[in-house]
């Protein structure tokens, strides 16, 4: 059985059908990047697997836990899979490390030092221990990002959902973040990625999903994909790149 | 509750009810035109005016402000006759309301024009027009479609608050009601019928000032 | 005739002025009571419970405060229950504040980036959780300048309660010019007192509200 199934995922805001029958199957440590135009659906397929957006046909189900659109369920599979955003998200009125601990407390009703101790331990992994009581708006936005890691890092899911998470960075930010998730990858971590950065998808990934038009347009290991693409959208979507 | 509601009153006093909703009508419609106005004149004082009127200008908005609208109507209609002529019960009521609406407007109005971006008034003067030219050709419509919203539910909020001038004697909604309680001692139905009115009067004023902000501001974008 | 001194007047009106602020106290804070429970209805993921809060609040801002008073006067005495002014005036201004209350504090809950039910989401929490651990703690810090602000509004609110017979500041006021003859002198006292009880909280909710753009401009 597969970590993660996708099984002809549809869904549509209104008239406009944005996600068009999706198959995606990914085993247990995969990384997979997630590559497209904007508007291509990608984003939305990441939101869709946590929940985040209500499918209208098809399912998900995460380490054999179906997707329901019920607290209970939700919980239960938001508990499997951390999702990372381009936006950080952190909460602006908790420390670094409150923000590290909260949901572990709240959630899974851990104990204060434990969560702590967890807190600790997911921050220096991702080289920022020294943070622990800083506010998010004191930090840049590639450590804000490494914390948004370790925050989901500590709720110890089995795969992570990242949503173009160096879009928001400047320039010489991206590399300290990608360096945290190339960790992660060697560790065995589960990824799934939307990303535009093709190098780092190449050199990490173990599968590309190319997305044109809500649809799985080209699906393969990254040499292939990069070297060898098989339709011309994909070609000219390389091209631009 | 053995209480049986009972509206056949309505048949024999409807004309108090549409002679109040006329008086109340008549209320809102002075007090918004004028209390505007008076209301644009004031943050005009504020914002741009000459420097001695501002402090008066400050305290009348704020005494306004913190001070309950029936508490000014009564200083109004009993105590200002000491100083002056007395005033009917109708012509203090429309004074109270063009005041009370004067500050609420004018603090409302000042911060559209604040928000007014600096180059509009560099603009202006790079015309050559004068400070006023500038506030009155380029500033004041900007400024007061910025804050029109705002602007639109301090005029139902005192729509709403008139009700006080039945107080003073001023035969307007609430005058009648508290006459047709005291008449038929249907003092439930009465309030209830007088309040779905004011209910009514409130959403029709808001679709008209929507239609005057319409008509005003036929443009949309606002720098 | 007695003659009234200026101290004689003040000090009565001084007297009254105390339920005045009990008043205003009560309702503020019962207000804010069921003013809470309006906003999690109003933001609730539940179409009907968003409904219900929303035709409550348009109906109470939608209708003058002195209609509310006389139905809770006159209305609930056709339960046989024999309502004293104090309890409709309470009970008119704490469902009256919580509609205000209610809006004003949604929209502080609105102004939080979507990002953040969203994070909390992705990370387990349940829909309460999320209002409770993340939205609230920051909506709360914008929500004090208006809050303070709408303080008094109902200060002001609490002169409406003489017309139904409680006595407190501007009941006090008409007792006292039926008694002296000084419209001007009573009702410019009543109106200071007012102004003094208003003003240093309009005041504070400006200077609030500008150190708040002064910290979110730092951001």
């Amino acid at each position: 059985m597969s970590l993660i199934e996708i099984t002809e995922v549809r869904k549509s805001y209104g008239e406009n059908e944005v996600l068009k029958g999706i198959n995606l199957d990914v085993e247990p440590g995969e990384v997979i990047a997630i590559i497209g135009k904007s508007g291509s659906g990608k984003s939305t397929l990441l939101r869709c697997i946590n929940g985040l957006e209500t499918i209208s046909k098809g399912s998900i189900s995460v380490a054999g836990a179906q997707l329901h659109d019920d607290e209970v369920h939700l919980k239960a599979l938001r508990l499997k899979i951390g999702m990372i955003f381009q936006q950080f998200n952190l909460f602006p009125h908790l420390t670094v490390g409150g923000n590290v601990m909260l949901s572990q407390m709240v959630v899974k009703k851990t104990a204060k030092p434990e969560a702590e101790k967890m807190a600790r331990r997911m921050l220096e992994r991702v080289g920022l221990e020294q943070k622990f009581d800083a506010y998010p708006d004191e930090l840049s936005g590639g450590q804000q990002q490494r914390v948004a890691i370790a925050r989901a890092l500590a709720m110890q899911p089995m795969a992570l959902l990242c949503d173009e998470i160096t879009s928001a960075l400047d320039p010489e930010l991206v590399a300290e973040v990608l360096a945290v998730v190339r960790e992660l990858a060697a560790e065995g971590m589960t990824l799934l990625m939307v990303t535009h950065e093709m190098k780092f998808a190449r050199d990490v990934c173990s599968r590309v999903v190319f997305m044109y038009q809500g649809r799985v347009h080209e699906i393969g290991r990254p040499e292939d994909v990069f070297a060898n693409p098989q339709t011309p959208e994909l070609k000219q979507f390389l091209g631009l790149h | 509750m053995n209480y049986q509601f009972e509206f056949g009153w309505l048949a024999e006093y409807y004309p108090q009810i549409v002679k109040g909703i006329g008086i109340t009508v008549e209320l809102i419609a002075v007090g918004a035109v004028a209390g505007i106005s008076l209301g644009i004149f004031c943050a005009w004082v504020r914002a741009l005016g000459p420097a001695w009127l501002k402090p008066i200008i400050a305290l009348y908005v704020e005494l306004i402000r913190n001070t309950p609208f029936l508490i000014q109507i009564f200083f109004i209609f009993f105590g200002l006759p000491s100083l002056g002529p007395q005033l009917s019960e109708l012509q203090a009521a429309n004074v109270a309301m063009v005041v009370n609406l004067g500050a609420y407007s004018c603090e409302i109005i000042r911060a559209g024009i604040q928000a007014t971006p600096k180059g509009q008034f560099e603009a202006g003067a790079s015309l050559a027009m004068t400070r006023f030219e500038t506030f009155r050709h380029v500033v004041l419509v900007p400024s007061l479609q910025r804050i029109w919203p705002a602007l639109s539910s301090q005029v139902v909020i005192v729509m709403l608050g008139s009700a006080v001038v039945s107080q003073i004697a001023a035969e307007d909604l609430t005058f009648a009601a508290n006459f047709i309680q005291s008449r038929t001692f249907r003092a439930f139905e009465a309030y209830i019928v007088s309040t779905t009115v004011y209910l009514a009067l409130a959403v029709l004023l808001r679709q008209v000032l929507a239609m005057v902000g319409g008509l005003i501001f036929p443009r949309r974008a606002v720098p | 005739m007695i003659e009234f001194t200026i101290w004689d007047i003040l000090r009565n009106l001084l007297l009254a002025t105390r339920w005045t602020i009990v008043l205003s106290l009560v309702s503020f804070i019962g207000g804010g009571i069921v003013g809470l429970v309006l906003l999690f209805l109003r933001v609730s993921k539940r179409q009907w419970s968003r409904s219900l809060a929303k035709y409550y609040i348009e109906l109470f801002q939608g209708t003058p405060l002195l209609m509310q008073l006389f139905i809770a006067f006159f209305g609930l005495g056709l339960f046989g229950i024999d309502v004293p002014a104090w309890l409709a005036a309470g009970l008119a201004l704490i469902f009256w504040s919580a509609a205000f209350l209610g809006e004003i504090w949604r929209g502080c809950v609105e102004a939080i980036a979507k990002g953040q039910w969203e994070a909390a989401a992705s990370l387990g929490m349940g829909r309460l959780q999320q209002m409770r651990y993340v939205i609230l703690p920051q909506a709360m810090k914008i929500a004090v300048p208006p809050t303070v602000g709408f303080s008094v509004q109902v200060i002001k609110g609490t002169a409406l309660t003489s017309i139904i017979g409680f006595v407190e500041l501007s009941k006090a006021g008409t007792v006292v010019t039926n008694a002296t003859f000084q419209p001007f002198t009573v009702y410019g006292l009543v109106a200071l007192i007012y102004f003094a009880l208003c003003w240093p909280l309009s005041w504070s909710s400006q200077i609030l509200e500008r150190k708040l753009n002064v910290a979110h401009r730092n951001y």
